[in-house]
């Protein structure tokens, strides 16, 4: 008689479905996952350190490189909170030009979502068909910044160029055409019976585990809690603008898929009404720091010298320390910014509250007790880049 | 609740603890005691009118010769259902540098914890799963404090599965044709 | 038909001679070992960072790679190069080192992006700056993250350098 014995399998960080260099290490019995212990930190190139011995302008380019795909809405979230930090007001026209390419972002980042998740569970015509479609929004970008992925194009209190009539006139007609294109991924995918049996009941987490987690964005909203940093804290241009937010009620990999499916339209939808409304004026408040921001003098404590305490000496608490967390929606969930800033133009500590980070973290709960083919639906669901998630 | 109101709330729960109250902007921050932080923690997610259900970030910060105790752990908390928020602190010395874990509370924080131990050093108690998470197992020290230097070229301190690989480099030199 | 000593060769290309009507080719052996090997050159996907998304796209439907016989492979002991897309850390340098050993010979690889080059904008205590000091780099792609023109640039060169290479086909090398 053959003794039950559990299996130990190793996956990544060099795998093609892991979306990066994620490392799992799973525990078998047969064919169910036991034990699924996630390993992270394989692209971990101290973007916070970096940060703090960076100005505040020259540290911006630092958060393309978080996640990668939704690069723009990094910028934006950076930006939002620096500006909320130094108390600059970016003008009007910007806010509505930085909610028009936060929601491009989201398209662009969820036809990746799309495409990988896809391809993973074995349809691999909808990524030759979504990964045609993202160039588009790539040419959009290149005609307003000239990068194709990492933009760097929202500035400290605005964005770097005014728009022109001809990305006008092209984001109109991308507003017009795409909907087609997310009904051709629909037909492909949404009643096809390997995508339901792969999808449907797989990866259950439930609204209160889910808040529990800490889980945001649209892995939240599909246990049907409508938590989303656009309403509930707003920026830019997101208050005066109409839009609804899919939720799920199955909370399982289908419901998150078709809650992604249903924020395309409602991005779209966004960027039509922010293209309407789209206001005159300066695209760059004039308070905006410099490239060259001087670093300025740390605020100290009264009698003492810069970082220096004497043995024997009682040091005075009050030390003025700017301190702010700020939320934005980027697509992934919520990507926050804690700054704690000591008056010079250096973040004392730039803390980045990474989407991908947490959901990562629930991988475990998802995976165990289910079958091992459903390892990797779970981790196309939860979204991640591992660029953000180990910072 | 406004943060303000909720601060207060926390103040006249818990008068002993709360050692300070700062305000910047629309944002107040509590810093308490890391004695009773547990005790603490659970009434923020428990009680009614404040129900802090969900644990947005959890963090370190090095304050080496800015303030008397060198650490402080940053929890910001907030509550989806009332919708407000609030950033509780908590001063840990670099002699005794551990905290009582909150993953029984909201098991999100596993990771954010396992974090604060991998960069800053402070130590969790009660954590289900500690070690360090985004540097490799048997690295030296914790990057993210101030005395930690930030450029590539580590020295002696170098970590030895990186020399190890220098090393195999070296190694497989000769077979390599070109 | 019958090939005798005195029928001309015609040189068609340089090195390579047909002889006429017997539909013969007289070439040196590393030409069509070299062909063969340029024209179906399988990289391994090793997505580290940004530069991956770029790879994807080169190899998604508008920029399609496959016109150029490359086809990505998941297995190291498949494929022929290697690109290394992204910033290469210290903890993920052993496991790049260890994937690299793992390939047959003949083996290419390409460094794609600043950070794979050079280590780029991350000069931070856990990024390893530049992959050519744990492999053997071919064919360096500058950019961050290059366009996917640059990156089927880089691969066209590395045809060019495969194209050039002489007598690396037979053990007695």
């Amino acid at each position: 008689m053959l003794k039950k014995k559990e299996l130990s399998i190793n996956m990544g960080p060099q795998h093609p479905a892991t979306h990066g260099v994620l490392r799992l290490v799973l525990e078998l019995d047969g064919e169910t996952v036991v034990k699924c212990t996630p390993h992270v930190g394989y692209l971990h190139r101290g973007t916070e350190k970096l940060g703090e011995n960076r100005t505040y302008p020259m540290a911006l380019p630092l958060t393309d490189r978080l996640d990668y795909v939704s690069s723009m809405s990094n910028n934006i979230g950076y930006c939002v909170a620096v500006e909320r930090l130094l108390g600059i007001e970016a003008p009007a026209r910007a806010k509505y030009i930085r909610t028009i390419m936060a929601e491009l972002t989201r398209i662009a980042n969820h036809i990746v979502w799309i495409a990988t998740h896809a391809l993973d569970i074995g349809a691999m015509t909808v990524f030759l068909y979504s990964m045609r479609d993202r160039e588009w929004i790539l040419d959009l970008y290149e005609m307003v910044c000239g990068a194709r992925l990492t933009v760097t194009y929202p500035r400290i209190g605005g964005v770097r160029c005014d728009i022109d009539q001809e990305f006008m006139d092209s984001c109109y007609k991308f507003i017009e055409d795409f909907p087609k294109r997310i009904e051709e991924y629909e037909t492909l995918i949404d009643q096809n019976r390997i995508w339901l049996q792969r999808t449907v009941g797989v990866g259950i987490i439930s609204a209160a585990d889910a808040i529990n987690w800490g889980l945001t964005g649209p892995t939240l909203r599909g246990s049907g809690v409508a938590y989303d940093v656009r309403k509930a804290a707003p920026y830019d241009a997101y208050d005066q603008i109409d839009f609804e937010v899919p939720v799920g009620k199955n909370c399982d990999v289908y419901d998150r898929y078709r809650c992604r499916m249903d924020e395309f339209r409602q991005s779209i939808s966004i960027i039509k009404q922010c293209l309407d409304k789209l206001p005159d004026g300066l695209v760059l408040a004039s308070e905006a720091p410099p490239y060259d921001m001087p670093i300025g003098k740390p605020r100290v404590m009264p009698g003492h010298p810069m970082g220096e305490i004497l043995p024997g000496e009682l040091v005075e608490e009050k030390v003025p320390f700017d301190e702010l967390y700020s939320a934005t929606e980027v697509p992934k969930g919520e990507l926050g910014f804690y700054f704690v800033n000591d008056g010079t133009a250096r973040p004392y500590r730039m803390r980045i509250r990474a989407p991908s980070f947490v959901h990562a973290s629930v991988l475990p709960k998802l995976c165990e007790g289910s079958l091992v083919a459903d390892v990797i639906a779970n981790i196309g669901t939860i979204d991640i880049v591992l660029g953000e998630c180990d910072r | 609740m406004t943060p303000r109101a909720i601060a207060e709330l926390i103040q006249s729960k818990f008068k002993p603890e709360v050692a300070e109250i700062t305000e910047f902007g629309d944002q107040v921050s509590v810093l308490v005691n890391k004695t009773r932080i547990l005790e603490i923690m659970s009434f923020l997610r428990n009680s009614s009118e404040l129900y802090f259900d969900y644990l947005t970030d959890l963090c370190g910060v090095d304050y080496q010769g800015r303030k008397n105790e060198r650490f402080e752990v940053v929890y910001h908390l907030r509550s989806i259902l009332h919708n407000h928020c609030i950033r509780i602190k908590a001063a840990i010395p670099e002699k005794d540098c551990k905290i009582d874990s909150v993953v029984r509370i909201w098991a999100g924080a596993n990771w954010h914890e396992r974090e604060c131990f991998d960069m800053y050093g402070i130590s969790f108690t009660g954590h289900p799963d500690f070690r360090r998470i985004l540097m490799p197992d048997d690295w030296e020290g914790h990057p993210l404090r101030k005395d930690y230097p930030l450029k590539s070229d580590l020295g002696e301190a170098e970590w030895k599965g990186f020399k190890e690989v220098l090393e195999t480099v070296e190694r497989n030199k000769k077979y390599e044709v070109r | 038909m019958i090939v005798d000593g005195t029928t001309a060769l015609i040189e068609v290309e340089e090195g390579i001679r047909i002889i006429p009507g017997a539909n013969t080719i007289v070439c040196a052996l590393d030409k069509i070992v070299n062909w063969g090997r340029k024209s179906s050159i399988w990289p391994m996907t090793f997505g580290l960072a940004c530069c991956a998304i770029e790879m994807m796209a080169t190899g998604a439907s508008h920029y399609d790679l496959d016109r150029f016989g490359v086809v990505f492979r998941g297995s190291p002991r498949q494929s022929d190069a290697i690109i290394i897309a992204g910033t290469l850390t210290k903890k993920m340098a052993p496991v790049v080192r260890m994937v690299y050993d793992q390939m047959p010979e003949p083996r290419y690889v390409i460094a794609m992006g600043s950070c794979a080059c050079s280590g780029g904008i991350y000069n931070t205590y856990s990024t390893v700056q530049g992959v050519d000091t744990v492999l053997p780099v071919d064919v360096y792609i500058p950019g961050c993250p290059p366009r996917p023109e640059a990156l089927l640039d880089g691969l066209i060169m590395l045809q060019e350098l495969i194209n050039k290479e002489h007598f690396k086909w037979s053990r007695w090398r």
